[in-house]
């Protein structure tokens, strides 16, 4: 990343915009792509005592690219009975929700695309936009798997994203802010019972918090435990169903570059963000490391996401809206309670 | 909070699974090497030898097919084409009659039809058909997994050598008498 304090001074506006696109591209499609090549190609191969790809390029490192040429060429089908519009423009509705949640995030300290006061509050509204990518999916098909699908997939979708909003509330409270620049620096500032040598990561005093906005997050990203949308074994593949080329690949991107980019925004959240302990939180270096550090945490947290995935079997719809209704938003609520009392008394 | 238990057990095995494949030297020698960690066998690269008894392939021992025409018979998916025509033979004893047997011309099995089912070599009387473990006869065009007798005569060097019964079974009587 490229100090932004620099470009908003020197360049122009069509300057700063062309590269803050180009930006976000690279961190949406560079993110799905290595999640896509570590945890979907390998990390579930090693877990199944298999190699997963191995032919295309130095341990079938090129597979993404083999894939995705093959989805370019394939026909780019719409039913007869769909409605033609809601049909078409459902991928592009999922993918822009996940483009817009990545415009909040900070990878450094002068390394972001909006420095918005309102920044965490903006990510989980966009985020509910994808819901009605999905929502037109599966009305739009004309199929009734796809029907099914996204109507699962939209009671699921709204009722985690309760417990997502309500886990995120323990650290606005406790930050003081809902700019996500500003939740690093509280972070990097604090101190764990006045030792500061490593700041004070959220996850030490929201790991509850912690652990409802990981559940929640799979949830939201419809994998395993909670993949009673795509179900395939009873809907085929869901509301992706009578998708095929093109615009299932744009399902698939959207898929896992939400996962990343879910994951960096607990990253910020929870484990301090961009932050490296023993340097200042606003050197120049940090522009730098910043980004990497981030990457590893995401690539990390969506380690625990596709290690749930690959290890445990479908939620039953009772099951998954009872968890959400009965677990997550009582304990997200208790937890508020619980911040906030902590936060006056202290 | 009773399933906590259960939940940590499962994500122990995947995870590890996972430790197993990537370091297959334990922790002395933490060292990735997925490849021999892996069940994985690599087929074109590497071979893995199929059991000896493994149903690969079917095989024509062509000497004692009768063309009697019991496997196309009973072939599911009618993948076995038979022509023959009847012959004089010498006779079995001296000052005897001419015997007239059936002369094989063509045995083919279309592989791209037949679904290894083994019936025909159930059925078979006269031990014409074996069960080969040969695996690679995969060929570029549909057409060409046609295979005719000499092709299946081919195969039948890499039958296994029948085994002798264990002691007290019933032992098979053969049919064919000795030419």
């Amino acid at each position: 990343m490229i100090d932004a304090t620099i470009l908003l001074g020197e360049l122009a506006y069509w300057q700063q915009t062309s590269l803050r696109v180009v930006g976000g591209l690279a961190a949406v499609l560079l993110i799905a792509g290595t999640l896509v090549y570590l945890h979907l190609f390998k990390l579930v191969s090693f877990m199944q005592s298999r190699l997963g790809p191995m032919e295309a390029g130095p341990f079938g490192s090129l597979q993404l690219l083999a894939e995705v040429g093959k989805f370019l060429q394939k026909e780019d089908l719409v039913p007869r009975k769909a409605d033609r519009f809601v049909f078409l423009a459902a991928p592009f509705v999922v993918l822009v929700s996940t483009f817009l949640l990545v415009v909040v995030v900070p990878w450094g300290p002068d390394a972001w695309f909006v420095d918005s006061d309102i920044g965490i509050y903006l990510a989980m509204a966009v985020s509910s936009v994808s819901v009605i990518g999905i929502l037109m999916a599966g009305w739009g098909s004309a199929s009734k798997y796809s029907l099914l699908g996204g109507l699962r997939a939209t009671g699921q979708l709204i009722a985690y994203e309760l417990p997502l909003i309500l886990a995120v509330i323990g650290v606005v409270i406790q930050a003081g802010t809902m700019n996500m620049q500003l939740i690093v620096t509280a972070q990097a500032d604090g101190a764990i019972f006045g030792w500061d040598g490593i700041g004070n990561p959220y996850i030490l005093t929201q790991g509850v918090g912690f652990l409802l906005f990981m559940i929640a997050m799979q949830a939201e990203l419809t994998q395993t435990p909670f993949d009673m949308p795509i179900a395939e074994s009873e809907l085929v593949t869901g509301y992706m169903t009578e998708y095929s080329g093109m615009r299932f690949l744009l399902f698939f991107i959207g898929e896992f570059a939400t996962a990343g980019v879910f994951s960096a925004i607990a990253a910020v959240l929870f484990l301090g963000g961009w932050y490296v302990p023993g340097i200042d939180s606003d050197d120049n270096i940090l522009n730098v490391i910043g980004p990497l550090v981030m990457l590893t945490k995401v690539v990390g947290l969506t380690f625990l996401v596709f290690w749930f995935r690959f290890t445990f079997p479908r939620f039953r719809e009772d099951q998954l809206q009872k968890l959400a209704w009965k677990v997550l938003i009582p304990v997200a609520l208790a937890n508020i309670v619980a911040t906030g009392i902590l936060k006056v008394a202290f | 909070m009773a399933l906590v238990p259960g939940l940590i057990k499962g994500l122990g095995v995947t995870g590890g699974t996972l430790l197993r494949t990537v370091f297959p030297d334990g922790w002395k020698k933490p060292i990735p090497n997925p490849v021999k960690g892996a069940e994985t066998v690599q087929y074109p690269h590497e071979k893995e030898a199929p059991p000896p008894r493994a149903r690969g392939v079917i095989a024509l021992h062509e000497e004692n097919c009768t063309a009697c025409m019991l496997c196309a018979r009973e072939c599911p998916d009618w993948c076995i084409y038979i022509e023959g025509h009847k012959e004089k033979a010498p006779p079995r004893r001296a000052g005897g009659k001419p015997r007239q047997v059936n002369a094989l011309d063509r045995f083919d099995i279309d592989y791209a039809l037949c679904m290894y089912c083994g019936i025909c070599v159930e059925v078979c009387p006269f031990e014409a058909l074996f069960w080969s473990p040969e695996y690679e006869f995969s060929e570029p065009r549909i057409a060409d997994l046609l295979h005719d007798k000499s092709r299946l005569a081919e195969w039948m060097e890499t039958v296994p050598d029948f085994e002798a019964y264990e002691a007290g079974a019933e032992t098979k009587v053969k049919k064919v008498p000795p030419t």
